[in-house]
């Protein structure tokens, strides 16, 4: 399986997810540039953490009119997995490939700390290798990261199961005091309506590794590699377009 | 022909900040008078930020030797092999009045300019540190200036992808007037693809990249660094520069690529000073000359007179000598980062500074006058007169404590002691994936990519030492930071320093500088650890109150192997804890007077060099052989203080302790005196004989305090407190202050 790293101007957490997919996954990792078309022929395409284009107006605001996003685009629709981190959670729901927005966290301060997160469901590559209901600590990073959208989308997302992660406490409860940064039902994460766009605030690839202070962020990336590898062992293409 | 039309009087240069006897050196080392853009040339080059003009030749006695020692002071960074063909290259540097002026541009810029002076030399950042310090929270400014300076931290750290992962805070109402910011950055860089900056080849182009010129920044060094506040602070904000942690980004990465192409000759950031800086000290490292042409200098606006453009500290530059005929490398790789990449210039082999303007030579100096002829002075020094009353402390006119919990908690609730998580927290200390132990322990340790390796981090000064004794205080601070790193499991690498003091033309100021520096020296040679690097900051003074001698130290360590990283809190029950080195009868200078009596009195802890480092080697050794659990050094609040840490500033709940201790000194002094060379480790019981005998070996004294136990700390009949308590009061104390 062939995993792009998009670099947009401003992109941080680019090397990071790099080196996650080729040192600690394994997986082939490829670099992706804004300014080029060509996706290189990836299964999943990572949009990393960071301030693309220095988010000077909003975040990811410049990003999602950059050449490469095109391309991405075009491969979302067609069924091709993409995963967006922070400002790549950013730069969908600008797109218009997720809903809803994320905009300054409550405090108004930047907040870096690791949070307990609450998965919500497995229906989806990105889960497919976690628990329903399992708790997870990865680190969040970001001075944006509050989630919005407007009653009915939030009901329909609800409804829809689109909602993957919740930020909870240790204990697993999704209260006000557990929420970082004043998102709407403590949203952390959401996928598409096809389940095949996803887009979260916390940093999985700052949790892969032990000795880093944890594992549990590589479960998500472990869960895309696998559902890559079933949908090749059953020949569909429904999950990942192919090279 | 040189344009001389614009002659300046004595007067001018009293403007630019020039002595009469400075002038009049310049007149007679040109053989003539300077022209207005002569003089702003000099007017920074010879500025006290620029020249070092009080601080040379006392810098010349600091050690900056070593085996492992790649690259010393004098270039934009130190460089030290760190093995497997990879060196750490790495700085500290002020931005104290910037940020006094403007807190959030001040400290920002002051994170970018250190960074620039990293990726200069070819390294990777990997790691910011901040020293700050602060005037007491009773002051109105105080909390504006925090929240100012730490989202300016933040705000470019956090833009440009590198983790701040340390550093210290304190507030102290000798800052009040003038706070400092000091800011630390490391990188890495293979050993054979070392940048420096001198300018070589003549005929080689000279390149200017990054973003345009504005007139911001003008005379930054010269007027804003080099000399005392008065009055209002606010009229200098315009000499204040405005920081694009995105453009810096840009610069970085393509800095870095071009790197790797076989194109640059040297390379130099343009800091303070900017293009006159840069330019001068890449041809005076060289042995060369430079002609630049004024009208190639990309410039954000119209009209801007070569003075202007010289003298700009706009930020985001850098300046480079190419190879001639590779101008198209430089240029490619600058466009794909969207950057102006500009020739400005050549090397010549006239060992001038020529600038042009309009077809017209405005100005024509010799590179020498401009940077070894620059003065170099032999201050007076004198102790200050009040010296013997301030050392002086008769330990029987303090009253003990009536309730020593309420003492432990309200050490605890110091903004010096208390936890900075408040800040930690707005940095971004995670990214590029490095961070082994993060902000909270007594150092922090990053990987080294592709290596066993880790580096450990730790940023130390005590001032208040420092104000009793310069000297001693100045080793405390060296000999402290060490300890830091030890603990963390790394041995001590190299140090960079960040001087920081008042008005060197005073007498008392500059004796306290020369025993500074003369601590430093000492404790650097006892522990043979060289400085690579390091910035001096005078004049930090507002209304003629000079700050405390503040000679902030930053230490590298290095872990040779990753797997022996080590925290400073308990880890499980049924650790014994020990203590390693002696606690004496001492509390001049200590937290715990400051804050039961109001006093900072007496003379600093004891430090004796030599069981210091035996206390260190033993720590060292005992981690490297897997024995200890956690380490923790023993600084401000003594012992009671340390152990609180070792119990709460791990994972939630943390671990209790009970300790059982007699000692045949003062209480409040066994309890929260800060003597020296003392570092609490935990470990299994079963190594205890080990420890013992490596102890036994070095002749380091080893007292069992206790065990880990439950989830209270009680030591002896004095303290029993539980960890939620001494946790709330802990964590609570800075956010407390800031939103009220």
């Amino acid at each position: 399986m062939r995993w792009g790293v998009v670099t947009f101007p401003g992109s941080n957490d680019d090397h990071d997810a790099l080196y996650v997919v080729d040192h600690v996954l394994g997986a082939d990792a490829v670099a992706l540039w804004h300014k080029d078309r060509d996706l290189k022929g990836v299964d999943c395409v990572v949009l990393p953490g960071g301030f693309s284009y220095g988010d000077y107006l909003r975040c990811g605001a410049m990003a999602r009119f950059s050449p490469v996003m095109e391309s991405v685009t075009e491969f979302a629709r067609a069924g091709g997995l993409v995963f967006g981190i922070c400002n790549g959670f950013q730069v969908l729901c600008e797109a218009g490939l997720l809903p809803g927005a994320l905009i300054r966290n409550r405090s108004l301060q930047f907040v870096c700390t690791r949070v307990h997160l609450r998965l919500e469901d497995t229906d989806t590559p990105f889960t497919c290798r976690c628990t329903r209901g399992e708790l997870l600590t990865i680190p969040i990073k970001h001075g944006e990261g509050c989630y919005v959208a407007d009653p009915s989308t939030l009901e329909q997302i609800e409804q829809n199961h689109q909602v993957i992660l919740r930020y909870v406490d240790a204990s697993g409860r999704a209260t006000p005091d557990a929420n970082p940064n004043g998102s709407l039902s403590n949203i952390a994460g959401i996928v598409n309506r096809q389940r095949n766009v996803f887009g979260l605030m916390p940093h999985p690839e700052h949790a892969a590794e032990k000795l880093l202070g944890g594992e549990d962020g590589l479960k998500l990336f472990q869960s895309v590699l696998a559902a890559y590898t079933e949908g090749a062992r059953q020949g569909t293409t429904s999950v990942a377009p192919g090279h | 022909m040189l344009q001389t039309s614009a002659a300046v009087t004595e007067t001018d240069a009293a403007d630019h900040g020039l002595s009469p006897e400075e002038y009049a050196r310049i007149c007679a080392a040109l053989g003539r008078a300077p022209n207005v853009v002569e003089l702003g040339v000099f007017s920074v080059m010879w500025s006290e930020h620029c020249s070092y003009k009080s601080s040379r030749r006392l810098l010349k006695t600091l050690p900056t030797r070593g085996p492992s020692v790649l690259q010393g002071p004098g270039e934009n960074a130190g460089v030290i092999d760190i093995g497997d063909g990879r060196a750490v290259a790495f700085k500290i540097e002020s931005h104290n009045h910037p940020s006094f002026v403007e807190p959030y541009q001040g400290a920002a810029t002051g994170v970018g300019g250190i960074l620039r002076d990293i990726f200069t030399m070819g390294a990777r950042p990997i790691a910011n540190l901040n020293s700050l310090r602060f005037g007491s929270f009773d002051h109105p400014r105080t909390r504006y200036l925090v929240n100012g300076v730490v989202a300016g931290i933040g705000g470019y750290g956090n833009s440009i992808g590198v983790p701040t992962v340390g550093g210290e805070v304190y507030f102290d109402p000798g800052y009040n007037g003038n706070i400092l910011v000091n800011a630390f950055t490391l990188g890495v860089v293979r050993t054979d693809k070392i940048f420096r900056a001198r300018a070589a080849g003549v005929g080689n182009p000279v390149m200017y990249v990054g973003s345009k010129t504005g007139r911001d920044g003008i005379h930054g060094a010269s007027l804003l660094a080099s000399a005392e506040f008065s009055g209002e602070a606010e009229e200098k904000r315009p000499t204040v520069q405005v920081g694009d942690p995105f453009t810096e980004k840009l610069l970085l990465e393509a800095c870095l690529e071009l790197m790797e192409k076989d194109a640059i000759v040297s390379i130099q950031d343009m800091g303070a000073a900017g293009l006159t800086s840069s330019t001068v000290e890449m041809a005076g490292r060289g042995g060369t000359g430079i002609v630049l042409d004024l009208d190639q200098v990309p410039v954000r606006e119209q009209g801007m007179t070569p003075y202007e453009i010289l003298l700009s500290e706009s930020q985001e530059r850098m300046l480079i000598v190419a190879r001639a005929g590779a101008e198209d490398i430089v240029r490619r790789v600058f466009a794909k980062w969207d950057l102006d990449a500009s020739v400005v210039g050549r090397v010549t082999d006239d060992g001038l500074l020529r600038v042009m303007f309009r077809e017209q030579e405005v100005a024509r100096l010799p590179i020498d006058i401009l940077t070894d002829g620059a003065p170099a002075y032999d201050r007076p020094a004198a102790p200050p007169a009040d010296l013997d009353a301030l050392q002086e402390l008769r330990l029987d006119s303090i009253p003990l404590p009536g309730d020593y919990n309420k003492t432990l908690l309200a050490l605890l609730d110091s903004p010096n002691i208390a936890s900075k998580a408040w800040v930690y927290h707005q940095y971004d200390y995670l990214v590029r994936s490095n961070t082994v132990v993060e902000p909270g322990s007594d150092a922090a340790v990053l990987r080294i990519k592709g290596t066993h390796k880790g580096i450990a981090l730790s940023v130390d000064c005590n001032s208040r030492y420092c104000a009793l004794d310069p000297y001693v205080g100045a080793m405390i601070a060296v000999v402290e930071s060490a300890r830091n790193v030890v603990c963390a499991g790394a041995a001590p690498l190299g140090i960079t320093d960040c001087l920081n003091f008042g008005n060197p033309e005073k007498p008392q100021i500059m004796w306290q500088f020369t025993e500074a520096v003369r601590g430093i020296r000492d404790a650097c040679v006892a522990l043979g650890v060289p400085v690579v690097s390091g910035n001096v900051s005078f004049y930090n003074e507002t209304e003629g109150r000079a700050i405390p001698p503040t000679p902030t130290i930053a230490m590298v360590g290095l872990l040779e192997d990753i797997e022996h990283h080590t925290t400073q809190w308990f880890k499980g029950d049924g650790d014994a804890i020990v203590l390693l080195g002696v606690t004496r009868e001492e509390l001049g200078g200590s937290e715990y007077l400051m804050l039961t009596h109001g006093l900072v009195r007496g003379t600093p802890p004891w430090i004796d060099l030599e069981a210091e480092k035996q206390v260190q080697r033993v720590c060292l050794a005992a981690i490297t052989e897997g024995l200890v659990r956690s380490a923790h050094d023993i600084a401000e609040g003594g012992l009671a203080v340390a152990l609180a840490e070792c119990c709460i500033s791990g994972p939630h709940p943390g671990c209790g302790a009970v300790i059982e201790m007699e000692g045949a000194i003062r209480p409040d002094a066994l309890l929260f005196g800060e003597s020296q060379s003392r570092i609490i480790v935990s470990l299994r019981r079963r190594h205890l004989g080990r420890l013992r005998e490596l102890a036994a070996d070095a002749n380091v004294p080893v007292t069992v305090l206790g065990e880990v136990r439950g989830r209270r700390l009680v030591i002896g009949p004095l303290i029993d407190v539980d960890l939620a308590e001494l946790r709330r009061t802990w964590t609570t104390a800075l956010p407390r202050r800031m939103e009220s």
